[in-house]
């Protein structure tokens, strides 16, 4: 909108940059074709054929040609995966966006020694999620094995370790995106609201989440997509046991996520199933792509707004 | 009245205060448990995770001494692998993406904008669809070592560092580059002179969220490198804890304090640019 103005004036540098754009442009062009631009358009094409390694994939001619698709569909293990993925990132971006809110809140309120606190609750995001995972495994079987079990025994201890793991990494982070939200509410707005007579729930709900709202929005997708693209710590905590062996031979990991079936599937035993493994893995993208694009609509229409 | 609700706020402020030490101890005792379990005997770390190591359970150093010799690669290794990977890709991506981000917003033509949207673009997409032909490519044209991998990291990590650089460089007035143009200051010389020092603020959180993701980046170097040649510190503990039947925990655990101990004094030292660059980028990106 403000751009078409700006540009009326074109700058004198623009030709001469253009003229050295293999030196600005040339080398991170180059990186990202081969590093994204191709294996993207790679990977999509072979979830149209069979393949064991990219040299040897055979297309699935246009009769066959949603194979692959089916065969994703049809694996218990992927629907199983998905679902337990839907679960898992729902209740962890409540859990983490309500607590790192109101840790935010709190430490914004003048409480002594608020610096060191935030230094502590940001300080998990530094650990690697492989790192992370065997830190938890540790504890939590240290806790369990006196009850005579383990992390790795019960779908439920898994689902809800991981949730503390990540509760544990994440609020720190999401913490110090709500901090800076809420010390970017205009002072005068609190104060209006005091000598108005506005209890603090009040102020809390009318005046400060309002103004919070585009932090709020960013906490929200960063939280659900960590979920739903969550591997590492899926990996280093559990690995996806206890596994359920099913009737008909096929095995549910009741514990693996998303990311990890699609990785176990493309590098397991049965490498016959790779195409079917890049079908599941375009159809993650999708899911991841869609979430990203409602996202950016939300914060183009908020800016549109202001 | 106003004396008296001056005094609770006091009140309640230092019971948030205690409330928050609290937490904060607690926070902190994951890592404090490493530190215990990293000096105990093995065969005692599940049965007594939480005890001191004291009398029989002690172990000294033999945990230390185990864990960087286990297997038949050296963790030190693993380590200098890491740490090159780390500053080589941290920095070619702070080099080439500074100068995109500058072309794209001041060129600001067609190719501009779809190479701009395609980057936006390469931030939602997942690394598991591209893994395998990503890993493919690389083992072809030999990236397949930290020595090149800067470049699979440049490819897949472009797209926010461009992203935040356009950003940035949209909001500095391009009177003072015009300027410089006009005495004579060719585009080279005024991206590195005028350009570069400007966008400090933005080099620093950018390199700051890169070195996060690299350092501790498990799946993109295990599926790249060479593994039997190179391997980083992620891959060597999934590694140690993956490819063994009985795990020496003791061991792994002292492994876990040795790669976490430079992370929190890197931490400590730079905590301010660090919490400012979590900052910058959550709200671009």
């Amino acid at each position: 909108m403000a751009k078409k103005g700006k540009k009326s004036s074109t700058s004198v540098l623009k030709r001469p940059i253009i003229k050295w754009s293999p030196l600005f442009v040339g080398p991170t062009l180059a990186a990202f074709i081969l590093g994204f631009i191709w294996p993207f358009i790679r990977g999509f094409a072979l979830s149209f054929t069979k393949f064991r390694t990219t040299s040897d994939a055979k297309f699935l001619g246009f009769s066959h040609l949603f194979d692959n698709y089916i065969n994703a569909f049809k694996d218990p293990s992927f629907l199983h995966a998905f679902w337990y993925t839907a679960l898992f990132t729902v209740v962890s971006v409540i859990l983490i966006n309500v607590l790192a809110f109101a840790v935010a809140y709190a430490l914004t309120q003048k409480i002594k020694g608020s610096n060191l606190f935030r230094t502590v609750f940001f300080m998990p995001n530094l650990i690697g999620g492989i790192v992370l995972g065997y830190i938890w495994s540790m504890i939590f079987d240290g806790i369990l094995s006196k009850m005579n079990t383990s992390i790795l025994l019960e779908t439920r201890y898994g689902f809800w370790g991981l949730i503390i793991l990540m509760c544990w990494q994440q609020i720190g982070y999401m913490m110090i995106i709500y901090i800076a939200g809420l010390q970017a509410v205009p002072e005068d707005m609190l104060e209006a609201a005091k000598i108005d007579g506005a209890s603090k729930w009040q102020t809390l709900f009318k005046v400060t989440i309002p103004n919070v709202m585009p932090s709020i929005t960013i906490c929200f997708f960063l939280t659900l997509s960590n979920g739903f693209k969550l591997f590492d710590q899926n990996l280093a905590l559990t690995g996806g046991q206890p596994f359920n062996f099913k009737e008909d031979g096929s095995v549910v990991k009741t514990t693996e996520m998303l990311a990890l079936n699609i990785y176990n599937t493309f590098y397991g035993q049965n490498t016959a199933a790779r195409g079917t493994a890049q079908a599941k893995a375009v159809l993650f993208f999708i899911l991841v792509a869609v979430l990203g694009l409602i996202q950016l609509r939300y914060t183009r229409k908020r800016e549109v707004e202001q | 009245m106003a004396q008296k609700s001056l005094h609770a706020e006091k009140v309640s402020r230092t019971v948030l205060t205690v409330v928050f030490s609290v937490i904060a101890v607690l926070w902190v005792y994951p890592v404090f448990v490493v530190i215990l379990n990293s000096f105990k005997l093995n065969t005692f770390v599940k049965t007594n995770t939480f005890a001191f190591p004291t009398g029989e359970m002690f172990a000294g150093f033999k945990n230390f001494i185990k864990g960087m010799t286990f297997g038949n690669y050296p963790f030190f290794k693993s380590a200098l692998y890491s740490l090159i990977i780390t500053v080589a890709s941290t920095a070619l991506i702070l080099i080439c993406t500074a100068m995109t981000g500058w072309f794209i917003a001041r060129v600001d033509n067609k190719f501009c904008r779809i190479l701009y949207l395609i980057c936006v673009f390469s931030m939602v997409v997942p690394f598991q669809m591209v893994m395998f032909t990503l890993s493919k490519t690389a083992d072809v044209l030999k990236l397949n070592t930290p020595w090149t991998i800067p470049v699979i990291y440049l490819g897949f990590g472009a797209g926010l560092a461009i992203f935040m650089f356009t950003g940035f460089v949209k909001g500095v007035p391009k009177e003072i580059e015009e300027a410089a143009y006009i005495d004579g200051c060719g585009p080279v010389r005024t991206f590195f002179t005028i350009v570069l020092p400007i966008l400090k603020p933005t080099l620093i959180s950018v390199g700051i969220l890169e070195i996060m993701w690299i350092w501790n980046d498990y799946l993109l170097p295990y599926l790249v490198l060479d593994r039997t040649k190179y391997m980083t510190i992620p891959i060597h503990i999934q590694y140690l804890k993956g490819s063994y039947g009985t795990v020496d925990l003791g061991a792994t655990m002292a492994l876990i304090l040795l790669s976490i101990i430079p992370v929190i004094v890197f931490y400590l030292l730079c905590q301010k640019h660090i919490i400012k660059g979590v900052a910058a980028g959550a709200v671009k990106g």
